[in-house]
């Protein structure tokens, strides 16, 4: 657990840059610095392994302050990536990532080999260890630079907006990879960035600054989103707080109710009486493999052939077990039947939600997320810790909401 | 005037003499551009350590190196004497200084300050980062400036030869003298080859040493 006790920054010309800052970052916990340019994220991280140090207050990391170890080892045991990668252009990537136990003074051979070890960790190609930094795209700079990180295994990772030069589409990629590895390695990571989604993505605990490094609110993702303490932290959330704290409830609690499907192969004949027999507007047509491939209404059909030459319509599908309810709404959204698709883990149809499930569930999430305004204390609340993560989609979803009914009845027929 | 451009016969009558002038001009260029080496990397140390310090450093150094060639020899001999090679090496060694300072102390700002600042962050101390991370990642601009102090050390060797040590220059005074070409193309000539060959070495060994920076130069 990192701790810090009224740690304040102040620098010879008098500008503070970190104002009496307490907060636990803890052990095993991605804990998120987050706020706009000038609130002293960056200068609060570099505290931690003494590239700054404090004027006052103090920083323990597992109860010993950081002020008593001697930097260069204090530093060998904490890992460190920040934006532009930092790697050695004059080092290939094996060495670069060795570096940390050559500074150990592990034997050549070990270091090499532990550092082949993480190259698959982070998803690199075996074949770039005898590259040089400029032979490779930015984001696979940037795994080399997490790799280079955790080669002596450091207990503690300190990341310093580590994904913000890199394009949108590898930006997110890195982030699932992030919380992939610390699903396998429960690091106690310290992460700074000025991006609130990523906060809100990555963060078990968030804690958002105020410029002139005064903490604004720390909570855990869904907390900020339902209740930020005041205009300045509802403010830096941006729009669409109440549509992104859905991210956050589980889409088991909606209620599922059994589809009719009818196969791509059944001529339109077919088609016609499985919807009568079962009094249905929609049908749901899936392929051989029993996937859906789209919603087909009785009354479109042609008057002869098979399904699988007639025009079917759009339809939209979540896993109900890893996805949020935000990802429940999307999918029935994206069909013109308003019925959302619920499917299981290995692909399989579980049922379908209808407007009417969803708008319960949403009622139920509202009365959830958005009880009434009460003063939030700073300070870690005891859910950040109890969170847990089972799904990357947008966002993963961390609490299970008391009473959620992930017992709907769901069906197949076909 | 049916004097040839190039008389064979002299350049092989004369090849001891001339071997012996182009030792002579490979030693008085290239002490000067070695020894200025190891003075610039510890002075150029100093001046990233100390930013002050640079700029008097380097005003010191382009005032040596505005002063005339052949100034500063006539003003040496009394202290290094009259045709020693010391007469020429210790001017052309401020010349080679006053090219490399700035290439040292360019070369380690050079030094991306992530890089810098993840050295510090994985636990190097201030010697070993210099050591292992600051000074290699100087080394394409320092041997930059070592190609071009070289090739000017190596063309200014010849001004000596009017104090009487001026390596392959002295083929110039003399054909000058005699109204005789051949002595002043072979002199020209391995000028140049010399030149070349200075360059070409360093090259080679910038791409043993740093294969890293090739597409640095080229991105």
């Amino acid at each position: 657990m990192i701790t810090f006790e009224q740690v304040t920054k102040r620098y010879a010309d008098g500008t503070v840059a970190v104002s009496d800052l307490s907060l636990e970052a803890p052990t095993g916990r991605i804990t998120v610095f987050v706020g706009p340019s000038g609130c002293g994220k960056t200068t609060s991280l570099r505290m931690i392994n003494r590239m700054i140090d404090a004027s006052s207050g103090r920083i323990l990391i597992d109860d010993r302050d950081v002020r008593g170890v001697d930097p260069a080892e204090l530093r060998r045991g904490i890992g460190y990536v920040i934006q532009q990668a930092g790697l050695f252009p004059h080092r290939r990537v094996l060495d670069n990532i060795a570096t940390v136990p050559y500074l150990l003074g592990w034997d050549k051979r070990r270091a090499r080999d532990r550092a082949a070890e993480l190259m698959e960790l982070v998803g690199l190609d075996a074949g770039l260890a005898s590259r040089y930094p400029f032979q490779l795209s930015g984001g696979q700079q940037q795994r080399v630079g997490v790799a280079r990180a955790l080669a002596a295994d450091p207990p503690i990772l300190l990341m310093d907006e580590p994904f913000s030069a890199v394009d949108p589409v590898v930006r997110a990629s890195l982030q699932d990879e992030l919380l992939r590895l610390q699903e396998e390695l429960h690091k106690t990571i310290v992460f700074v960035t000025h991006d609130i989604d990523e906060a809100i993505k990555l963060g078990d605990s968030i804690a958002v600054l105020r410029v002139g490094g005064r903490l604004a609110q720390l909570a855990s993702p869904a907390e900020l989103l339902a209740r930020p303490a005041d205009d300045f932290v509802a403010g830096f959330l941006g729009r669409d707080r109440g549509i992104r704290s859905l991210s956050f409830v589980p889409a088991r609690s909606v209620r599922l109710r059994p589809v009719t499907t009818v196969s791509l192969s059944a001529d339109v004949d077919e088609a016609r009486r499985t919807a009568r027999d079962a009094g249905e507007d929609w049908l749901l047509a899936v392929g051989d493999d029993g996937t859906p491939r789209g919603w087909v209404s009785p009354l479109d059909l042609p008057r002869a052939g098979t399904l699988a030459e007639t025009p079917l319509l759009a339809f939209g599908s979540y896993d109900r077990d890893a996805d949020s309810l935000r990802a429940a709404l999307d999918a029935a959204l994206l069909s013109p039947t308003g019925h959302a698709v619920a499917l299981d883990g290995d692909g399989a149809i579980a049922g379908v939600a209808t407007q009417r499930a969803l708008s319960e569930a949403l009622a139920e999430a509202a009365a959830l997320t958005a009880p009434p305004p009460r003063p939030v204390s700073p300070g870690l609340r005891p859910d950040a810790s109890g969170a847990h993560r089972d799904g990357e989609h947008a966002g993963g979803v961390r609490e299970a909401p008391p009473g959620s009914m992930g017992d709907g009845r769901e069906a197949s027929r076909g | 005037m049916d004097e040839p451009l190039v008389r064979w016969d002299w350049i092989a009558r004369n090849a001891g003499t001339i071997g012996g002038l182009l030792g002579d001009h490979m030693v008085m260029s290239l002490v000067p551009v070695v020894v200025a080496l190891l003075v610039a990397v510890p002075l150029g140390l100093l001046c990233s350590r100390w930013r002050w310090l640079y700029q008097p450093t380097v005003g010191v150094t382009n005032v040596v190196y505005s002063l005339p060639s052949l100034a500063v020899f006539s003003l040496l001999i009394p202290i290094t004497g009259l045709a020693e090679p010391g007469t020429v090496i210790v001017p052309l060694t401020f010349y080679s200084l006053a090219v490399l300072l700035p290439s040292v102390v360019d070369g380690l700002a050079a030094v991306p300050e992530s890089v810098r600042q993840s050295a510090t962050a994985m636990g190097f101390g201030p010697l070993r980062r210099l050591v292992q991370v600051e000074l290699p990642i100087a080394v394409p601009v320092v041997l930059a400036g070592t190609r071009v102090a070289a090739v000017s050390s190596i063309s200014l060797v010849s001004i000596g030869s009017l104090i009487g040590r001026g390596g392959l220059g002295y083929l110039f005074i003399d054909g000058w003298q005699r109204t005789f070409p051949t002595p002043i193309v072979v002199g020209i000539v391995l000028t140049v080859l010399l030149a070349v060959l200075a360059d070409g070495v360093i090259i080679f060994a910038q791409r043993v040493l740093t294969p890293w920076s090739r597409a640095r130069s080229a991105a």
